[in-house]
């Protein structure tokens, strides 16, 4: 069992509120990811819940149980670091055993555990070996590892995958999710990458200047954000915002459309304007455009578009995805 | 790249020093050589010839050396338990945040800074003085007897005062490597529920055991060739209850004006050091991999 439940969790260090107040309800078995841009709190309040920080106020309950006061080995949680933190100098045998040999567990248990962890995440070649003799993956894999054997009601993840290279990146997210799915523990998961948010996750929780914007499932941040932040951070390339008249003739102060949505034309649409870089990846086509009143604008085409740098375009929103911000940047 | 060229010039660059230095260490370990064969004693001038290993049998006959060496040991061994022990307790407490800590850390480093004739005169006549001494007064304070450590133990006393000045070297080098410990791993093994005592073996104490090693090494070389805090305090004695290596070839020279026993002496010196740095070097290998 792994629900967790913030009630009013507020985090203060010194005079400077990281966190202001914070209500969130996370059910069992569920993946949850913190996403937001760099100092919006995310890994204080991941943090908080692990009991690495003290809560400055506020209630944190794990399975209907406060834990706010709680020692961080109480809690029954599992956290996997940014820098993987695994101890040098232990083979990584001993490094996924700790937290088994600190719990007194007998010897033949604690082997067969991490015979098993080990077989889950494909360590099995390399138990004696160092983690300075490890490459970046399979250092992640081995701080996996040592979250596993615990067994823990819930993981908690810190932007675990800010280390490795591109292409690693994308195995170690599948190989995260499919873990989820077999273990079917709930799991936390912070980072700024908003791609990873969007395919990991059962359900984002968008966070700015330690306040949650919008918590729900990746498409319905995606179709009905509920504000202007959260519709650019959610979406790649960010959506585009036009202002003045264009917006004001749909009786918003701005407007958004996601650069999928534009339909692409070279002699006619709603919106003029001349392409400055074109990027064309063959499944898709990037197009950089400075429309005539000025505004930035990046649109993607499906598949192959010919146009150049220096060339006219007409963009056209299609019908029902434009979205509307009022002054404040609520969706209207 | 070096080419082939440059590596020549390269060479030729740096040979003047290499000479230099080759000359400043062969010379005077030479000359020592050479008196260690000869008999030559101060009293009798002109007296000079070659005697083979006599000067060898001599010292190393000599009551005095065995004990030399065991006092050696003890001085080395005992001033490196007192500072690796103390300075890792110190540098746990300096690592924590607290009040003024720039201000405690330099006076914890001052005993350094003090020449050691100054410090042992110091321990001598301010602090173990059985008439004057603060430890005397102590004593007296709660109606014991004065303890007259130079007097009743003084190889023991000179352990301290050694001790006392190596122990800020032992702890700066110790708070420095405690403070490039990553905070992720310690969180992690709070996580993992270790106790602060399991902390302390499992993470704290391999994290240092290459720090330790420096200490270790370097505080060998400079311990082997304590002088000056015996030569203030004790003169080596009672008998030669506080005489080491050095101070005994000193005491063959200087007192005895015996230059070849003592050339013989300090031969013998020699070769133990380096049999020490042979280990040390191992253990060096060992924990650097």
């Amino acid at each position: 069992m792994g629900s967790i439940t913030l009630q009013q969790v507020r985090k203060a260090f010194g005079d400077v509120e990281v966190i202001p107040g914070v209500d969130l309800e996370i059910h069992d078995g569920e993946f949850v990811v913190f996403v937001g841009p760099s100092g919006c709190g995310k890994s204080t309040l991941l943090r908080l819940i692990a009991g690495l920080e003290d809560v400055t106020s506020g209630q944190i309950l794990i399975d209907g149980q406060d834990v706010t006061q709680a020692a961080p080995a109480k809690r029954k949680l599992a956290m996997v670091f940014q820098s993987y933190a695994l101890y040098p100098h232990m083979s990584v045998r001993k490094n996924i055993a700790f937290p088994l040999k600190m719990a007194g567990m007998a010897a033949d248990e604690q082997e067969r555990r991490v015979q098993h962890a080990a077989g889950i995440l494909n360590l099995t070649d390399y138990l004696d070996r160092r983690p300075g003799q490890l490459s970046g993956g399979q250092r992640q894999r081995v701080a996996i590892g040592r979250a596993i054997v615990r067994e823990p009601s819930a993981f908690l993840f810190d932007e675990p995958l800010s280390n490795l290279d591109a292409a690693l990146r994308v195995n170690m997210r599948v190989e995260i999710s499919e873990l989820h799915k077999k273990l079917a523990t709930t799991m936390i998961y912070v980072t700024h990458d908003q791609v990873e948010a969007m395919t990991m996750a059962d359900k984002i929780v968008v966070l700015r200047a330690g306040l949650v914007e919008q918590v729900g499932s990746p498409l319905e941040l995606y179709r009905t954000p509920r504000n202007r932040f959260v519709a650019g951070f959610i979406g790649s390339p960010n959506m585009n915002f036009i202002e003045g008249e264009a917006a004001a003739r749909l009786g918003a102060h701005a407007i958004g459309v996601r650069p999928e949505h534009f339909a692409m034309s070279t002699s006619e649409g709603q919106f003029a304007g001349t392409v400055g870089v074109a990027e064309h990846l063959g499944s898709d086509t990037f197009l950089h455009v400075d429309l005539d009143g000025g505004t930035h604008i990046v649109a993607r085409a499906a598949g192959e578009f010919p146009v150049h740098h220096g060339d006219r375009i007409y963009l056209t929103p299609q019908d029902g995805r434009v979205y509307r911000f009022d002054q404040q940047g609520l969706a209207l | 790249m070096a080419t082939r060229h440059q590596k020549t010039l390269a060479r030729l660059m740096v040979a003047p020093s290499v000479l230099l230095l080759l000359g400043w260490m062969i010379v005077p370990l030479a000359m020592t050589l050479w008196f260690s064969f000869q008999s030559y004693n101060l009293l009798s001038p002109g007296m000079e010839q070659f005697i083979g290993w006599t000067n060898y049998k001599y010292f190393l006959s000599d009551p005095a050396f065995w004990t030399a060496m065991q006092n050696t040991l003890l001085l080395v061994g005992g001033v490196l338990v007192i500072t690796v022990g103390g300075g890792i307790l110190l540098a746990l407490l300096l690592d924590q945040p607290m009040f003024g800590q720039g201000i405690v850390r330099i006076l914890v480093i001052a005993p350094f800074f003090i020449m050691p004739t100054v410090s042992a005169l110091v321990w001598k006549n301010m602090f173990m003085n059985p008439v004057n001494g603060l430890f005397a007064w102590l004593a007296k304070a709660v109606g014991a007897q004065p303890i007259d450590f130079l007097a009743q133990y003084p190889l023991m006393s000179i352990i301290l005062i050694v001790a006392w000045q190596w122990l800020p070297f032992a702890t700066l080098i110790l708070l420095t490597a405690l403070q490039s410990l990553d905070s992720e791993q310690m969180e992690a093994a709070e996580m993992d529920g270790a106790s602060a005592l399991s902390k302390f073996i499992h993470l704290i104490l391999p994290h240092l055991s290459r720090a330790i090693t420096v200490v270790i090494l370097i505080e060998t070389i400079f311990l082997l060739s304590v002088f000056a805090e015996i030569l203030v305090t004790t003169n080596g004695g009672p008998g030669y209850q506080s005489t080491n290596l050095t101070y005994l070839v000193f005491s063959q020279a200087l007192l005895q004006f015996d230059v070849g026993g003592a050339s013989a002496g300090g031969i013998i010196a020699v070769i133990l050091a380096n049999i020490v740095a042979i280990f040390l070097m191992r253990m060096i290998g060992k924990t650097l991999e």
